[in-house]
């Protein structure tokens, strides 16, 4: 068995506690208009064994510390759902925290794979299906199946929110957000992440239509403010 | 037991010149945070303000004054004082603060061109003994250096070479002097030379006048003391004297010597014993306690050595190399952190962020926590500190060694080191393609090459090639160090160091390499991918064209680091294969400070796509850019060369990172901070330079330098405010790789 590495990054400090290795695993079924890893969206060539993959991780074990590990990311790493679990049965036995960076749209087969990590770092992409749908090309109803399996498996949640001018900048989002997130167990931590313009040479590079092109950088103060607002929010009871 | 030693808890120490044992059986660990730390009197406000205005006229000036009718010496100067509140800790190189020396036995040429540099003359009476009547050490060596060290050296081969000023490198036990008194040590020193009997051959002659000669320096010492109103005959009774002593031993060293690295050695858990006397005693507080280190630490910051433009380019910014060793475990594995490893970190919140005293945490996984935390913390504020790897060293040198420069570890007042600066190894592999032949000047340097004609590279040819080239300059660069240093101890023998070493002192020959990275991606390039060489007229290789992609070190692959490994063996076995003068054993490190953009510019393209004239990455650093995996895949990759068998004077190792890169709040940078050297020191790595900044202040700097006077950051082994840098090394520094994905 072999899965797909896009790229490796040894230094991750905001994908998950501590310093991370995080794999990028290639391969997303979303086209989400400010994707900043466009290269990632077709599936490369299979070509790591789990131990091989393990293996390079394990090289780094010694700066984890009490608190980092392996961050799967992507691309869409629950698309390769039976890889991480391979590859997952090497690092737990030297003890590896492990998290998952995902949208939660894979192959309905979380079950497993959710028994083997510690934290899932949850990208919300909009709340409703029409704007979900607008902004990715992807059905909601598949990302809240995931968030059942979640809910279920007891794991703790990471929940990140990618902030898109004119898009989630707004009251009405942020109430809709709060929502959207009650009905997530163990959520211990929420971050929102001002859209930046980083991945717009990629689109150039591959020569893929950028659908954000002229689309300005999320304001990062005014990010921070959104976020102080939504967390009043989210840490009031009657809302 | 002496008067001065009540309180202390006897043992070896007390019948034999030992600190380490003093320290040992005295000491006191401190394992929590730095929150008893206080902030500066008055008093040490009031001196580094003064300094600090006379700082900013050197800055303009580039010096801010030269005695020309003194020449160095222990005890030639008179007393000199920064203001009227300079008497915590006193005294200067001098007779004003930051004003420089002519020391010209290491060579009288350099004296002339430093002073035409700066407009000053020497005195006549001076001049015309030092050309009539005094050989200098430089004479010495180019009395004898063969054609072919003097070719190598013209172009480049090795640069560096301390035959034209001080050695440095050298870390007398300044602590005896304070532990035991002058009286004492010269005593022995007397009880040594009259133990050194036998048939007088050379090396028992050269033994007995090194004694008397350090037996006078001691005297001196005493005297120049005596003219600052401090009889040091006797041991240090107090804090304040255990630190005046031990700055007065190491004062006579700089007035003494002007050697690349004057280090200090590591005076915090001793110095830490006679404050806890005096604070147990209830005769100083902390906040005194920690002017005493405050105003030490100033003493240090000002001392200066005269150098010419040339060496401004090789080594920027002015440094002296004071470097102190902080921290570290004893060999029993007890922490050697005390609160006096705190108060000295301090004084970079105290006074400022600088660049010297070269602060040196030793480092260990077992040391406390808080401590780690802190350093980590002071590391975030003030780029200005390098971590060198007490669990690797320790083994080696015990539990009371030091660093001298940035990365040569040596236990105090047992071994010396003969310093031999760097060979090219990228030019090496260079004249093992073009035979010899220097790819810049076309002149021929190394005889008995033939250059390589293929059309393409080819591995185990260049490889063959290569390491016969090696074989080659192991022995020019181990012939041009025996001279230098013969001729050095002959001319320019440091007695004021050396009285403050055991007699029967254990010798390094510490010789370097630089251009190591290139080096391994060159191999890698031509191993792995298609190397076509492009020749000139005459058939010299000036440039290559790469077809294909090759694995480049800095990214954890085997394929390449071996390359790297491979080399540094074949390097230092050569380089074993030669008798080092007086017996020394030989060592090396991968070191570079900041010649590595000087050794860039006087070396052609390389096989690794790297552009004639481009500066090297620094020590043991991957090239610009080339580490496609991150920062930890890169550490990894310098962790694997092999510090014990290969590289004992270390490897040097750079890591800059964008502070939002290390985490997303001050309390995760730090704890990142802390993961991350543990990390890089149980893969057993020997030594990190930490710079947290963004690359828009370094930016924003260069270009506008009075914006920035304080701005502080690491470079390859030691600390530099970064208006002191050349506009290319501003450049080189900002192009280094920045750790900044988001």
């Amino acid at each position: 068995m072999k899965g797909a590495v896009d790229s490796i990054e040894t230094f991750g400090l905001v994908d998950g506690p501590g310093i991370r290795t995080v794999v990028f695993l290639s391969g997303c079924k979303l086209r989400c208009k400010y994707c900043h890893n466009p290269e990632m969206w077709q599936k490369g060539k299979d070509n790591y064994t789990p131990e091989e993959l393990a293996e390079k991780i394990l090289r780094n074990k010694n700066y984890f510390g009490n608190k980092g590990g392996v961050t799967f990311s992507g691309g869409e790493p629950l698309l390769q759902s039976k890889f991480i679990i391979e590859v997952g049965k090497i690092l737990k036995k030297e003890q590896i925290n492990i998290a998952l960076d995902t949208a939660g749209i894979g192959l309905n087969d979380y079950e497993e794979v959710l028994k083997m990590v510690d934290l899932v770092l949850l990208d919300v992409k909009h709340t409703n299906a029409h704007d979900y749908h607008e902004l990715t090309g992807g059905d909601i109803t598949e990302a809240l199946k995931f968030i059942d399996d979640l809910n279920k498996s007891g794991k703790q949640v990471w929940i990140r929110q990618v902030i898109v001018p004119g898009v989630h900048d707004n009251y009405a989002y942020l109430i809709s957000l709060n929502k959207f997130i009650k009905q997530i167990k163990n959520v211990t931590r929420i971050d929102f992440l001002p859209y930046h313009k980083l991945g717009s040479e990629k689109y150039i590079a591959l020569n893929i239509y950028n659908p954000y092109e002229n689309m300005p950088a999320m304001d990062k103060d005014k990010c921070a403010k959104l976020y102080t607002e939504f967390m009043q929010i989210y840490n009031q009871e009657n809302y | 037991m002496k008067e001065q030693w009540n309180g202390f808890k006897e043992g070896l120490w007390c019948q034999e010149i030992n600190v380490s044992d003093f320290i040992k059986s005295n000491y006191t660990p401190y394992p929590a945070d730095e929150t008893f730390l206080t902030g500066p009197t008055d008093k040490t406000t009031k001196v580094w303000q003064k300094c600090t205005e006379l700082l900013k006229e050197e800055l303009q000036k580039r010096v801010l004054d030269i005695d020309t009718d003194h020449m160095a010496g222990i005890n030639n100067f008179a007393p000199g004082y920064i203001c009227e509140e300079d008497n915590v800790i006193v005294g200067l190189q001098t007779n004003k603060p930051l004003k420089r020396m002519v020391n010209p036995y290491g060579g009288i040429r350099m004296v002339y061109s430093s002073l035409e540099a700066y407009n000053y003359k020497l005195n006549p009476t001076v001049d015309h003994y030092f050309n009539e009547f005094r050989k200098t050490h430089n004479q010495g060596v180019f009395d004898v250096y063969t054609d072919e060290i003097k070719k190598a050296r013209h172009v480049g081969l090795l640069t560096g070479l301390p035959d034209a000023y001080g050695r440095g490198r050298i870390i007398g036990d300044y602590r005896r002097v304070a532990l035991y008194g002058i009286d004492y040590l010269m005593e022995q020193k007397k009880k040594d030379f009259s133990s050194l009997t036998g048939r007088m051959n050379n090396g028992l002659i050269r033994q007995r006048e090194e004694l008397s000669e350090q037996y006078r320096a001691l005297e001196k010492i005493k005297q120049m003391a005596k003219t600052y109103g401090f009889d040091i005959a006797r041991p240090a009774v107090n804090a304040k004297e255990a630190v005046q002593w031990t700055y007065f031993a190491y004062l006579a060293a700089v007035k003494e010597n002007n050697g690349a690295a004057m280090s200090l050695g590591r005076v915090d858990a001793f110095f830490d014993i006679y404050i806890e006397r005096d604070l147990k005693k209830g005769i100083i507080t902390e906040k005194e306690a920690q002017e005493l280190i405050d105003q030490f630490v100033i003493k240090l910051r000002l001392v200066r050595h005269l150098r010419t433009p040339e060496y401004d380019e090789l080594f920027s910014g002015d440094p002296t190399w004071v470097t102190c060793s902080i921290g570290g475990m004893t060999s029993e594995n007890k922490s050697m952190v005390t609160k006096t490893s705190y108060r000295i970190l301090n004084t970079l919140t105290n006074l400022d962020p600088a660049p010297e005293p070269n602060m040196t945490v030793l480092w260990s996984t077992e040391l406390p926590e808080p401590w780690k935390k802190y350093c980590a913390s002071m590391s975030i504020k003030t780029d200005s500190i390098q971590y060198e790897s007490d669990d690797l060293m320790r083994p080696i040198y015990g539990d009371d060694y030091a660093i001298a420069c940035c990365v040569s570890a040596m236990r105090i007042g047992k071994d010396m080191q003969f310093f031999g600066a760097r060979c090219n190894l990228a030019k090496s592999l260079l004249y093992a393609i073009n035979g010899g032949v220097d790819e810049i000047t076309g002149d021929k340097v190394l005889e008995g090459f033939l250059s390589i004609t293929d059309e393409y590279l080819d591995y185990a040819k260049v490889k063959e090639a290569y390491f016969k080239v090696l074989e080659k300059v192991a022995q020019i660069y181990s012939d041009a160090m025996n001279i230098i240093h013969y001729m050095h101890d002959k001319y320019a023998y440091e007695a004021g160091q050396m009285a403050l070493h055991d007699t029967d002192v254990h010798r390094y020959m510490a010789y370097g390499v630089a251009g190591l990275s290139v080096v391994a991606d060159s191999l890698s390039a031509i191993k792995y991918a298609k190397v076509k060489p492009i020749r000139n007229e005459q058939g010299i290789t000036t440039d290559f064209v790469i077809e294909g992609d090759f694995p480049k070190y800095g990214n954890d692959d085997d394929r390449v680091d071996n390359l790297a490994k491979e080399v540094l063996d074949k390097f230092f076995s050569e380089l074993k294969r030669y008798y080092c003068y007086r017996k020394a054993e030989p060592t090396m490190s991968v070191l570079t400070i900041t010649s590595n953009v000087v050794y860039g510019a006087k070396t052609g393209a390389t096989p690794d796509g790297r552009k004639r004239g481009e500066p090297f990455a620094p020590g043991a650093n991957p090239m610009h850019g080339r580490d496609e995996n991150g920062a930890i895949a890169s550490l990894n990759s310098v962790a694997k060369l092999e510090y014990a068998t290969c590289c004992k004077d270390g490897i040097s190792n750079t890591f800059s990172i964008v502070p939002t890169a290390l985490g997303m709040d001050e309390e995760n940078q730090i704890e990142n901070l802390v993961a991350l050297l543990d990390g890089y020191f149980k893969q057993k790595a020997h030594h990190l330079n930490v710079n947290v900044l963004k690359r828009e202040t370094l930016i924003s700097a260069m270009n506008n330098p009075e914006k920035y006077p304080l701005l502080t950051i690491r470079v390859s082994g030691y600390a530099v405010r970064f208006n002191r840098l050349t506009r290319k090394q501003q450049e080189e520094v900002i192009a280094r790789t920045f750790h900044e994905k988001m």
